[in-house]
């Protein structure tokens, strides 16, 4: 069984190759919590089967009960999902679905950088997780907006009180999102786009 | 013919050490890659390109982020990085970079954004 000649080369399938015109690209990032529906979103509104980049992270290891007191290093792969929108013919917009955790984030340098916005999947159950992310974005300059996912039993706050919750000014957009609805997707991004849109229109009072 | 085997052995560190080790020291003119630049290939693959080179420049034939390009080799885009730039060096593939993005994006890409998004 050596020859593998019917493997497929590695590379897109036909239906995911990019017309020869795709001149640029633009990219949004979807953040939020461990299992808030952050792939799910990618996959829901993606035109090609979503993707994974990895990256791996090398720590030191802590505790480790080796003989000789060297420190051990811990090799972690941290996987990123994302997935493509064609916008037309030159223009490609790619989403990526991040880590659950800030701290991998980092791994893929620039992620952030040159970035649209971000679209923040708030978990009613973890409010405090996505605290941390809103944060996070704020220090980075990262335009962003807030949609709320809905998951059965998880506490129902009033959108207003989440705003509170989260310390979030009036002018950031708030909404409640099903991430495995293509129209609820598709609004949420469109809600960025917008916000994108008036904050371009007026500039912050220096 | 030579047959078209798995061009490498992503479960092989050493392997791809030797891979990133052996290029993309020149720092001057590297190019500075973004997840989301585009990668077209600007010749035929040539037969003097290591295998890994060879996979990409092949992958290319249409444009290619840097992203995919790290997904469909299962490497990451640091390493990926690194080969693509080797490439870029000798001309072999060509980068279409990112639209630039300021603080506050342009108003006719948000649009043109907006308008694709509205025929999802
Ligand atoms: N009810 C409901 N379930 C959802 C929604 N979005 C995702 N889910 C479910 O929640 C689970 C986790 O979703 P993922 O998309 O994997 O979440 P994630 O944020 O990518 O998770 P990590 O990458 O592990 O951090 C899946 O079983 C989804 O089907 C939603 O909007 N509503
Ligand atoms: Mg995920």
């Amino acid at each position: 069984m050596d020859y593998k000649t019917s493997d497929p080369p590695a590379g897109p399938r036909r239906e995911d190759i990019l017309p020869a015109t795709a001149a640029a690209a633009v990219k949004v990032v979807i953040v939020g919590g461990f299992g808030v529906g952050k792939t799910t979103l990618v996959g829901t509104v993606s035109e090609i089967r979503p993707l994974t980049t990895e990256e791996t992270m090398t720590q030191a290891g802590v505790g480790v009960d080796d003989i000789a007191g060297i420190e051990q290093k811990i090799e972690t792969t941290v996987a990123m999902d994302f997935g493509r929108i064609s916008i037309n013919e030159q223009l490609v917009l790619y989403l990526f679905g991040t880590p659950g955790q800030e701290r991998f984030w980092f791994l893929w340098d620039g992620l952030f950088e040159g970035a649209l916005g971000a679209v923040v999947l708030l978990d009613t159950r973890r409010l405090e997780v996505s605290y941390e992310v809103v944060g996070i974005l704020e220090e980075r300059g990262v335009p962003f907006v807030v949609a709320v996912n809905t998951f059965p039993g998880a506490p129902v706050h009033p959108i207003p009180e989440l705003r509170a919750a989260m310390d979030l000014p009036e002018s950031v957009p708030i909404f409640a999102c099903d991430a495995r609805d293509r129209a609820s997707c598709r609004d949420a991004l469109m809600t960025l786009m917008r916000y994108l849109y008036r904050l371009a229109n007026t500039p912050e009072p220096q | 013919m030579s047959k078209p085997e798995r061009a490498w052995d992503p479960g092989n560190p050493d392997r791809l050490y030797i891979v990133t080790k052996s290029c993309g020291q020149a720092d001057p003119g590297v190019t500075r890659l973004d997840l989301v630049t585009l990668i077209v290939a600007r010749t035929e693959t040539d037969p003097g390109l290591q295998p890994e080179h060879e996979t990409i420049v092949r992958m290319c034939d249409y444009p290619l982020s840097v992203a995919e390009i790290s997904a469909y080799l299962t490497l990451p885009v640091s390493t990926v990085t690194v080969l693509l730039n080797d490439l870029l060096a000798r001309g072999h593939v060509e980068a279409r970079p990112p639209v630039p993005v300021a603080a506050l994006p342009d108003v006719g890409l948000l649009e043109a954004v907006m308008h694709g998004l509205q025929n999802l």
